[in-house]
């Protein structure tokens, strides 16, 4: 059973969304998506200043078994990114939704949770996924 | 043990080094080397029992049945290494003249023919050099097409999830964009969402069929329709053209185009990873892109075409005539078989595979498409087995080593989880499919038992489970002589 805080929101990608309350967000992939990659062995950030239209692939995690896209889970631009995880992809693995986060964006909108899930209905995308 | 490290300085076997240095007084100073190279200083003998070592601990389909779905890992008759290994093929220098070259190119133009008419399709060339680069060259000559026309806003390729991952990166390395079209759970392209994909943004669809699902797309006259009509191309992917050789063509299908994976379907070795050859076929109206060179007939005489004679081509993929040596097996392989040999391989590949996947559902392992028939591959999906005994696909992969199995192809394709896409070929009898059902059967038992046989195996190779997070993380490639004896 993987973990699923409820005070965050989350895509049908996987990627979790973490309001900041100063118009930022945090992003990362769900614990759902690193048990099902699998020991990741790198991280390909994306580059501070980008912008990213919601849904654009703006970053790549890469396990043993598959390489995968991370998608801007809201329209924003790039404020900084955990360049920690590019000596140590791993941390991803074993602190998701903590140490192992990805990027923070600065949101074009005014609606952090514009699109997104809540914890609930983000259990039963992983349910159908079997 | 490296064979760096079995070397002793002043220990060369010279008796088959040349006689003289060669000169390099014509070579810039400072191209030059400063210091001698770091070559292995070992005995003749130690170096024959090395390499004859390292032979032995292969496992390779001289060996073992080699199930790596997706690959097409079947016998290579020793007739095509031994034809091909002829002196006049072996010793002809590639800038030979046509003069001098007639023999090779007219085994070159037959080879062309034959796949054309098993294709069904208008012309090929012979010029690239593995499959990923016959994509290339397709999906360039799509470009080519629409760009020829001064349709220039076609810059979408489609490509469904079932596709190998190299089908993206062609198109993207040919400068279009990519739009993924879903597989439905019966593993079927799904039709509605590629009528609501394509538009005038579209050139084409790359597709492979049978897919990497393993069935055989059965919406195929709907898709070719649904993408012409849009005014886009279609692309065969031909990597599972051995469920299908000489019995469906994809001219007939529709396609445009299509790229050969002469390694695979027409038995060329290639493990190791190399080397490929990956011929591209094409309909009427791309024929003017085709890369070059290509072999034509006049009268008695052979030509290669080359850039002067094709001014539209898209080029050349390789220096000279492409993978010739590989080339040759397979005219030879495509020789010996015929057109009667070429049916009998897709019956047979896919007679085995569903052998091979009626004999696993019976021992109670799950298919990924159970309504449907298999192709010459199929997917188990060992979800199950991962739930309950907490063991994945790949320790069922590595145990299998130690049955003297080689793993079938594992999370592969990403749609299914926990899966094995096997694919057992025409060339494996009967007694090897039941001997893999068997050590299957086995290692599930060893995992209900006690999981722990499983996550430590294999036990029987000349190396136990390798670290290949650690591998992947810490790159350590080259090697260098320890510090101490500097």
């Amino acid at each position: 059973m993987s973990d699923m805080p409820a005070d965050l929101k989350y895509t049908e990608s996987h990627e979790w969304v973490r309001d900041n309350g100063d118009g930022t967000v945090t992003v990362g992939i769900t614990d759902h998506a690193q048990d099902a990659l699998g020991d990741l062995v790198f991280v390909e950030l994306p580059e501070v200043g980008k912008t990213f239209a919601a849904k654009d692939a703006c970053a790549v995690v890469e396990s043993v078994k598959a390489a995968s896209d991370i998608y801007a889970p809201l329209a924003g631009e790039v404020v900084s990114v955990n360049e920690a995880l590019d000596g140590a992809p791993e941390t991803i693995n074993s602190d998701p939704y903590g140490e192992g986060w990805i990027f923070q964006l600065k949101l074009a909108g005014d609606n952090p949770a514009e699109g997104l899930l809540d914890a609930d209905a983000y259990q039963q995308v992983v349910d159908e996924e079997g | 043990m490296l064979i760096q490290e079995q070397s002793r300085p002043g220990r060369p076997a010279t008796a088959q080094a040349p006689l003289e240095m060669a000169d390099v007084s014509d070579l810039p100073a400072g191209l030059r080397r400063q210091s001698r190279a770091a070559l292995p200083e070992v005995s003749e003998l130690q170096a024959v029992r090395h390499y004859t070592r390292l032979s032995q601990q292969n496992f390779a389909i001289d060996t073992n049945f080699y199930p790596l779905g997706s690959c097409t890992m079947k016998y290579n008759p020793r007739a095509c290494n031994s034809l091909a290994s002829l002196p006049g093929f072996l010793a002809r220098h590639p800038a030979a003249p046509e003069s001098h070259s007639q023999g090779i190119m007219a085994c070159l133009h037959e080879l062309q023919d034959m796949l054309k008419i098993v294709t069904g399709m208008h012309a090929v060339s012979l010029a690239p050099a593995a499959g990923a680069q016959g994509e290339l060259a397709g999906v360039m000559m799509i470009r080519a097409y629409h760009d020829a026309r001064g349709d220039h806003d076609r810059r979408e390729i489609l490509v469904p999830d079932a596709a190998h991952g190299t089908n993206p990166a062609s198109a993207i390395m040919a400068g279009f964009t990519v739009r993924e079209i879903p597989t439905g759970s019966n593993g079927d392209v799904d039709i509605a969402a590629l009528r609501d994909a394509v538009g005038p943004h579209t050139a084409g669809i790359m597709l492979t069929n049978p897919s990497t699902v393993g069935v055989f797309d059965r919406n195929i006259q709907a898709i070719a329709e649904t993408v012409h009509e849009a005014g886009g191309l279609l692309y065969y992917d031909g990597a599972n053209l051995n469920a299908i050789l000489g019995k469906v063509r994809p001219g007939d299908m529709g396609f445009d185009v299509i790229h050969m994976n002469l390694h695979k379907t027409f038995s060329t070795p290639h493990g190791g990873g190399g080397p490929g050859a990956g011929p591209v076929g094409v309909s009427k109206r791309l024929e003017p892109y085709l890369p070059v060179p290509l072999v034509v007939k006049d009268g008695d005489a052979y030509h290669w075409q080359v850039e002067q004679d094709r001014p539209e081509s898209i080029g050349r993929m390789t220096a000279f005539g492409g993978n010739m040596g590989i080339l040759l097996r397979a005219y030879i392989y495509a020789r010996l078989l015929g057109a009667e040999g070429m049916r009998r391989v897709s019956e047979y590949a896919t007679l085995n595979a569903n052998y091979l996947l009626a004999r696993l559902k019976e021992a109670g392992f799950t298919a990924a498409y159970p309504e449907r028939r298999a192709s010459h591959e199929f997917i188990v999906t060992l979800k199950k087995e991962a739930k309950e005994y907490g063991t994945n696909a790949m320790d069922f992969a590595k145990r299998l080593l130690d049955y003297g199995f080689h793993a079938p192809t594992t999370y592969f394709p990403l749609l299914v989880p926990e899966c094995l896409l096997v694919e057992p070929t025409e060339t494996e009898p009967k007694e090897a499919l039941d001997g893999f059902v068997d050590a299957m059967t086995k290692i599930r038992a060893e995992a209900q038992e006690n999981p722990d046989t499983l996550k430590q195996a294999p036990y029987s190779l000349p190396v136990r489970r390798l670290d290949d997070v650690r591998a992947a993380r810490q790159l350590d490639l080259a090697w260098k002589p320890a510090q101490a004896e500097d």
